[in-house]
C-alpha cells in the first residue's frame, strides 16, 4: 500500500486549515532538526544564500529570537523589522510595509501581528511564503507544533490524551492552535478558566472539546497541562483580580497532584511565576518549559527548510558542518 | 413628452398590479392607463419589465463634504441611479457634520446637479457629540427630512428624550443606529462560534437589542416617531413588532447584506466588516420573516463607500460598511421575490411607500405625482462588478456575485438619469 504524500504547504498561516496527515509529516521531518540542537557544531548551510524576513509588528522576544536563530543555523540571513523602530510609528500601513519587504526579495516572511488574520491578509497579496509567528488572538501555529512535538516525545503518542488548557483561553492564540492540532489526533481537551474567558463557543472550534469551571475537577487523570500564560499588559473587560486568579486557577503542586502522576506541564514562556504557576511546577520534574524551546528551534529551522527548500538533502546531517 | 408602454405597473399605494402605460408630461406624471397613445412623445418600451414609483434609499452615506477621495454626491447619485434609487438619503457624519443649516444647503447646492434626489439627513446633537440638540428647525427648513447622530448611537436616553420631543411637532422622525456602547466597544464583527474560530473581538446580538429597547421607551414616554436604523437582530426585530403592536410611532428598516449573508461568511477580508456586523442564520431568518410580514418598513441599504487605501488592511483596522446601492434590488429579488417570500408587490412597497411612510411622505404612480419611477427586471440575468461601479469605492462582498433580475432604468422628474 502506497501511503499518499500529504499536500505540500505553501505558507503556515495556521493550523486549523491543516489536515492531520500534513501535521503529522511535520512533526516527523522535524525529528532530525530536533538532533542537530544536541550537536556541537549547529550550523547548516542549507539555506546559504536565502534571506528571511522577520516583521513582527508587536514586541516579542522569545519568539524572535527562535526564528532568527533558526534561521541562522540553516545558513540563512534575516532582515528584521521592529515596530518600535520602523515606519509603522509614521502610520505606514500593513500593506506598504510588505510591499516594501518583499521589494528587498525575501525568501520567506515571518509575521508576528496584533491584529487577527494579518499574516492571511499578507499572504493573499504576496508570493513569497508566510509564516504566521503569532496573529492577535488567532493562532500560532509554530507554538502548537512545538507544543506537540514536546508531548510525542514524553508521551510518545497524541491520540486519546487528556489534555487541559488553562487560563485565558478566548484571548489565547496558543491556545486555539493547540485546540485545533490536538483535536485533529483525536485528544480530549479540556479547557479551564475564568468563564468570561472560556466562553460556550469556544466548544464548536473542535470535536472532544470539554469546558470545565473547575480546575480540580479539569487536572482530574489528566496527561498534560497546558498552563497559558496571565497576560498582564492586557486590559480585560471585566478585569479580574490576579488575586482572584491566583486563588482559582494558579497551578500548584497540590492540585497537580489530580493529574496522573507521569503528567507534563507545557507554558508557552514567558511565565509569571508565582501567577498562573507556583514556581515549584515551573522548576518541577513534571515541567518541558525548556525542551519546548529548543523543540521550538527544530519546528522552525524545519518549517524554513520546508517553506524556502534550499539545498536539496538527504538528511540535515549530510549537509553538516559545512558552513 | 415621455410614454412607458406595456409595462407591469407595481403601485402598492394602490394595489396596482397589470400591464398600463404611463404618460410623462415634462416633470408629472400626466396619465396611466391601459393603451394609450401620445403623438409625438418619446416611447421607452417596458414589455416584460416592471415599472414602480420612484426607490427611497432612507439610509446612504455620500460623503461629501469632507470624505471626497471615498465618494461624491455626484459620484454616490450614479450608483444610487443605477441601482434604481431616485431619491437618497444621506447620514450627516461628513466632515463637517451636516448639524446646521449651511451644511444642509451645501449638500443640497451640490445635488442641485445630481442624478437623483438628495434628501438629507440632519444630526440630532451638535458635531453628533451627544451634547446639546443640532440646529434642528433650521437644517428642516434648508431641507432636511429626518435626524440621526448615525454611526453611533444618540448618546443617551436623556437627550433622545430631548430630540424626540422636539422633532414632534416638526413632524421629523428620529432615526438610531441602536447599540449599547459598553458591549460594542472594541468589536470588529457579531460575537459568536465564528469570531471565537477567527480570534476576532464580537459583540453579541444583545448590543443592538439593549439599544432598540431604550429607544421604544422613549418613544412611549415622548409620543414621538422612532425610526430604527439597518435593524439586524431577531430580538430587535421581536422589540420593534411588539412596540407596533401597542401602536407606537415606531419604525425599521433592514439592509439587504443583513438579510442575504451571515457571520458564517465572514472572513479575514475587510468588506465583511460591517457595524451592525452580519448576524446569525437565526438573526437572519428573522429579518426575512420581518420583510414578509409587514414589521420592517423599509429596506435601505447603508451606502457605505471607503477608498481602497482604507479597506486594504488588517480587519481590526479596516472602518464599518460596504457600498450597496447597485446590489440592493438584486438582492432583494433573489433572497424575497425568487424564493417565494413576498410578493412583487410587497417588494416594491419595501422600496417605495414604505420608506415614504417613514418620513411622513407618500408615494404613488398617479397622475399629478412627480415622474420619479424605477424601470426593473425580476428575471435579467447579469452579474455585478465592482470595478464597473459608479461609486468611487469598491468595498462590497458581492463583486461578481451573479443575479437575476435588476434595475432597467431610473426616471427622475420625468427624465431617464441612467438605463441599462
Amino acid at each position: 500500500m502506497r501511503v499518499s504524500v500529504p499536500e505540500r504547504i505553501r505558507h503556515l498561516l495556521d493550523i486549523e486549515s491543516l489536515s492531520a496527515e500534513q501535521i503529522a509529516a511535520l512533526l516527523d521531518q522535524s525529528k532530525p532538526f530536533q538532533e542537530i540542537q544536541r550537536m556541537p557544531l549547529k550550523k547548516l548551510a542549507t539555506l546559504r544564500g536565502k534571506s528571511v524576513a522577520i516583521a513582527f509588528f508587536e514586541p516579542s522576544t522569545r519568539t524572535r529570537i527562535s526564528f532568527t536563530t533558526a534561521a541562522a543555523r540553516l545558513g540563512a540571513d534575516t532582515m528584521q523589522l521592529q515596530a518600535e523602530t520602523s515606519s509603522l510609528k509614521k502610520g505606514e500601513s500593513l500593506l506598504d510595509t510588505v510591499y516594501t519587504l518583499e521589494a528587498m526579495k525575501p525568501d520567506c516572511i515571518i509575521i508576528r501581528h496584533s491584529a487577527s488574520g494579518a499574516p492571511h491578509f499578507v499572504a493573499e497579496r504576496l508570493p513569497v511564503p508566510v509564516i504566521n509567528a503569532g496573529d492577535g488572538t488567532h493562532e500560532h501555529p509554530t507554538q502548537a507544533l512545538l507544543d506537540a512535538l514536546t508531548i510525542r516525545d514524553r508521551k510518545g503518542r497524541l491520540e486519546g490524551l487528556h489534555v487541559t488548557i488553562l487560563g485565558d483561553v478566548l484571548h489565547s492564540r496558543v491556545a486555539r492552535s493547540n485546540i485545533h492540532l490536538l483535536a485533529k489526533f483525536g485528544a480530549h481537551i479540556r479547557l479551564c478558566g475564568p468563564p468570561m474567558w472560556v466562553p460556550r463557543e469556544l466548544e464548536c472550534l473542535a470535536p472532544n472539546l470539554t469546558r470545565m469551571p473547575h480546575l480540580e475537577q479539569a487536572l482530574e487523570d489528566a496527561d498534560v497541562v497546558i498552563v497559558l500564560r496571565v497576560q498582564l499588559e492586557r486590559i480585560h473587560e471585566p478585569a479580574l483580580p490576579l488575586e482572584e486568579y491566583v486563588l482559582q486557577y494558579q497551578l500548584t503542586e497540590a492540585r497537580l497532584r489530580r493529574a496522573r502522576p507521569d503528567a507534563i506541564v507545557l507554558h508557552p514562556g514567558p511565565m509569571n511565576r508565582g501567577i498562573e504557576i507556583e514556581p515549584a511546577v515551573a522548576d518541577g520534574p513534571q515541567s518541558c518549559v525548556r525542551e519546548q524551546v529548543t523543540n521550538g528551534l527544530a519546528v522552525r529551522m524545519y518549517l524554513l527548510y520546508l517553506l524556502i527548500g534550499g539545498a536539496p538533502m538527504d538528511s540535515p546531517g549530510a549537509a553538516h558542518a559545512a558552513d | 413628452m415621455l410614454l412607458i408602454k406595456n409595462g407591469r405597473v407595481v403601485d402598492p399605494a394602490s394595489g396596482t398590479d397589470a400591464t398600463l402605460d404611463v404618460l410623462i408630461v415634462e416633470e408629472r406624471i400626466e396619465r396611466v392607463g391601459p393603451a394609450l397613445a401620445a403623438p409625438g412623445a418619446e416611447v421607452f418600451d417596458a414589455a416584460g419589465l416592471v415599472v414602480a414609483p420612484g426607490f427611497i434609499d432612507l439610509h446612504c452615506h455620500l460623503r461629501e463634504p469632507g470624505g471626497e477621495s471615498s465618494e461624491t454626491i455626484e459620484t454616490g447619485t450614479r450608483a444610487a441611479a443605477r441601482g434604481g434609487f431616485t431619491a437618497v438619503c444621506p447620514m450627516p457624519n461628513t466632515r463637517p457634520v451636516n448639524d446646521n443649516a449651511a451644511v444642509t444647503r451645501f449638500i443640497l447646492d451640490r445635488a442641485a446637479a445630481a442624478s437623483v434626489r438628495v434628501w438629507p439627513i440632519g444630526a440630532v446633537s451638535k458635531n453628533s457629540s451627544g451634547e446639546t440638540l443640532a440646529e434642528i428647525a433650521a437644517m428642516q427648513q434648508a431641507g432636511i427630512v429626518a435626524v440621526s447622530d448615525d454611526g453611533k448611537p444618540v448618546a443617551t436616553a436623556r437627550l433622545l428624550r430631548q430630540a424626540m420631543e422636539y422633532c414632534l411637532p416638526l413632524g421629523l422622525p428620529v432615526v438610531d443606529h441602536c447599540e449599547d456602547p459598553s458591549l460594542a466597544a472594541g468589536a470588529v464583527m457579531r460575537e459568536g462560534p465564528r469570531s471565537v474560530r477567527l480570534g476576532l473581538r464580537g459583540m453579541p446580538a444583545a448590543t443592538e437589542a439593549i439599544g432598540v429597547a431604550r429607544d421604544i421607551q422613549i418613544a412611549e414616554l415622548t409620543g414621538g416617531r422612532l425610526h430604527i436604523a439597518h435593524l439586524s437582530t431577531r430580538a430587535s426585530l421581536e422589540l420593534v413588532r411588539a412596540a407596533k403592536r401597542a401602536g407606537l410611532a415606531v419604525t425599521c428598516e433592514v439592509t439587504p447584506h443583513h438579510f442575504t449573508l451571515t457571520d458564517e461568511d465572514v472572513t479575514y477580508d475587510a468588506r465583511y466588516k460591517m457595524n451592525p456586523p452580519l448576524g446569525s442564520r437565526t438573526d437572519r431568518e428573522a429579518l426575512l420573516a420581518g420583510l414578509a410580514d409587514g414589521t420592517v418598513d423599509a429596506i435601505a441599504t447603508d451606502h457605505a463607500p471607503h477608498e481602497p487605501a482604507l479597506k486594504e488592511v488588517e480587519f481590526d483596522r479596516a472602518p464599518f460598511g460596504i457600498i450597496g446601492f447597485e446590489t440592493a434590488l438584486a438582492l432583494a429579488l433573489e433572497q424575497l421575490l425568487h424564493t417565494g417570500r413576498i410578493s412583487l408587490l410587497r417588494l416594491v412597497e419595501l422600496f417605495t411607500t414604505g420608506p415614504a411612510r417613514v418620513l411622513g411622505r407618500h408615494r404613488r404612480l398617479a397622475s399629478g405625482e412627480p415622474a420619479d419611477l424605477t424601470i426593473f427586471s425580476t428575471e435579467l440575468e447579469w452579474t455585478f462588478r465592482a470595478d464597473q461601479s459608479a461609486s468611487k469605492s469598491r468595498n462590497t462582498p458581492f463583486d461578481g456575485r451573479r443575479f437575476r433580475g435588476g434595475p432597467v432604468a431610473t426616471i427622475v422628474a420625468g427624465r431617464i438619469v441612467w438605463q441599462r
